[in-house]
């Protein structure tokens, strides 16, 4: 199920480790740029690939908070809501988005457009508030900055 | 992100080294135009043990949270030993308030790079992974192009600089969990596994990556060895506070005019690196409250801050620790109740769930801040509370279950009015039903 590609990154990889467990995290996540989630059967692939037990994998996934069991929106809004991120203001950005979306913090909209998360810090107090989607961080967020943003992605 | 902003620059005669004022300087042949892995090739010239001689002189201590002594950890590791030795960098920075690993990995990725290649020649280790928390997806990428770089230019790989020194660096990529910022939760989650903290002992410098010597160093605190090695000890143990000297890197966040990343001595005071550097409050208001070094330190009132400087002893003297070096600052007006609620939240979902102390307590110390948070508290829930942080410190594998407890009982010991008002406001709201 892994591209090519992938195949031959894990290959390269497996040099850098004496064991193939430590493959685990680096093969999920391929998994998971490539499929958008982590299902159930692509678990146990990645079992086979690397000869460690369903159960493991299964225990690994459900552990870390950004590897995802289910299928999640599209664009997947996390708002960063710790402490220093909430002193400057990110409770009234998470509200505006809320409205704006119609959904609430933990769902995901009904066309599967957006999914929206309160996230822990993500090591961007000194340009706070933030909110991160996919890769990229949007910092220093006004109320005019998230709707731009949003328009954008629409 | 903005970097220290120059008009920062007129407050200290500090020229900084850890992220020097270079363009460019994260591009590889920016970084060798201007000394950069000069300090390799010196390193390489000297004997293993000079190389931890010159570290632990130095007194260079970790810049990770626990200010450990660089150079004595190092000196834990087995010389003779029949088993790999390894390295691990922790980029996993995720302590609220922290955001300085990051400009590191952005601005100068080669100089944590040839410290962690020092780091590697001085221990006798041949593999180096740099841990780096899942979500600098983008930042991961740019210490990638950097190490890439590294390997073409033959300063990684087999037979560094044509010497007998063979070493090779991986990121490992996190995927979403405070935890594993701790060293032991590290190792686990690099060998594929769950995050959990590991009873110690066995320490790390004989049981750790798959049950092998194993040292565990921050991102900042690495990126400081080339500098010592360029400029020798003596140098550099004159810098800032004389028992934690060297630059350090402090992040101001919260309720402050120019919130960022400031390298300086250590030692400045706190509340000129507050006011000057980071621009002062906001419309002029006073400081209520301050975490000097993330949310795990323990919270400082905003009329003892008078003379408390950003180095070990100085905040071990006033009750707290410089953690990270991550402060926040939060205004007259603000709702530290919220504040502690949120920080509870925080540490309630990040709990491994291992230790019974910590998973049970810091779920019930985040109910019972809900309630005064709601204004449905009992003068009785302030003793509870105190009561539930007390019985996690020390009682747990790791160190989470004493970050946990520290903010939470700080802030009742400091500021118990806060609690007690937030009572009266209980009773008025109950009887008004």
């Amino acid at each position: 199920m892994l591209s090519e590609s992938n195949l031959n990154k894990v290959e390269e990889l497996k040099k850098r480790y004496p064991t193939s467990q430590a493959l685990v995290l680096p093969v999920l996540w391929m998994i998971q740029e490539q499929e958008g989630y982590i299902s159930e059967e692509s678990m146990k692939y990645a079992g086979t690939l690397l000869g460690i037990p369903f159960s493991h994998i299964l225990s690994v996934v459900t552990f870390y908070s950004m590897l995802q069991n289910k299928a999640i929106g599209k664009h997947h809004i996390e708002v960063c809501t710790n402490v220093s991120c909430m002193l400057r203001g990110s409770g009234k950005i998470l509200e505006h988005i809320e409205k704006r979306l119609g959904i609430t913090v933990g769902e995901i909209s009904q066309d599967k457009k957006w999914m929206l998360s309160e996230a822990e810090c993500l090591g961007s107090c000194g340009t706070a508030p933030m909110l991160s989607i996919e890769d990229e961080y949007y910092e220093n967020l006004t109320m005019e900055k998230v709707d731009k943003l949003i328009d954008s992605l629409q | 992100m903005s970097l220290q902003p120059a008009n920062t620059e007129k407050l200290t005669t500090w020229k900084r080294v850890i992220l020097p004022e270079v363009p460019d300087l994260h591009k590889i042949d920016v970084y060798r135009a201007n000394e950069g892995y000069l300090a390799l090739k010196k390193a390489l010239e000297m004997k293993p043990d000079e190389v931890i001689d010159e570290v632990k002189k130095s007194n260079l201590r970790g810049r990770g949270g626990a200010c450990f002594p660089t150079g004595l950890k190092w000196s834990f590791m087995p010389k003779n030993s029949d088993k790999p030795k390894y390295l691990c960098v922790n980029g996993d920075e995720s302590e609220p308030g922290t955001f300085k690993d990051r400009q590191i990995i952005e601005f100068n990725p080669h100089l944590l790079i040839e410290g962690t290649l020092i780091a590697c020649y001085a221990m006798g280790i041949t593999a180096a992974y740099i841990y780096m928390r899942g979500e600098y997806s983008k930042w991961n990428k740019m210490l990638q192009k950097a190490i890439d770089d590294a390997y073409t230019n033959g300063l990684i790989g087999e037979k560094i600089l044509g010497t007998n020194f063979s070493t090779h660096i991986t990121i490992h990529r996190g995927a979403g969990a405070y935890i594993c910022g701790e060293e032991s939760a590290l190792m686990n989650s690099i060998e594929g596994g769950r995050g959990y903290p590991r009873v110690r002992p066995p320490f790390p410098a004989q049981f750790g990556l798959w049950g092998c010597p194993t040292t565990i160093n921050n991102v900042e605190t690495i990126s400081n060895i080339p500098i010592i090695i360029n400029n020798g000890w003596e140098w550099y143990s004159q810098i800032g506070a004389v028992k934690h000297p060297g630059p350090i890197l402090v992040g101001v966040s919260g309720h402050v005019n120019n919130p960022g990343v400031f390298e300086m001595p250590t030692g400045e005071p706190l509340l000129e690196i507050i006011h000057k550097w980071a621009g002062g409050i906001p419309g002029n208001k006073g400081i209520k409250a301050v975490f000097p070094g993330g949310s795990s330190t323990m919270i400082l009132r905003g009329d003892q801050l008078e003379d408390i400087r950003m180095d070990v002893d100085s905040l071990k003297a006033a009750g707290s620790s410089v953690g990270t070096a991550g402060v926040i600052v939060m205004d007259s007006d603000t709702d530290l109740i919220q504040v502690i609620t949120r920080i509870a939240e925080f540490y309630y979902r990040e709990s491994c769930g291992q230790c019974t102390p910590c998973r049970e307590g810091t779920v019930w110390m985040y109910k019972i801040l809900k309630r005064f948070e709601h204004y449905e508290a009992n003068l009785e829930d302030i003793d509870l509370l105190m009561d539930i942080a007390n019985n996690i410190e020390g009682n747990t594998i790791c160190a989470l279950g004493d970050a946990a407890a520290w903010p939470v009982q700080s802030m009742i010991k400091r500021f118990p009015k806060e609690f007690e008002k937030r009572v009266r406001q209980s009773r008025v709201r109950l009887e008004s039903y």
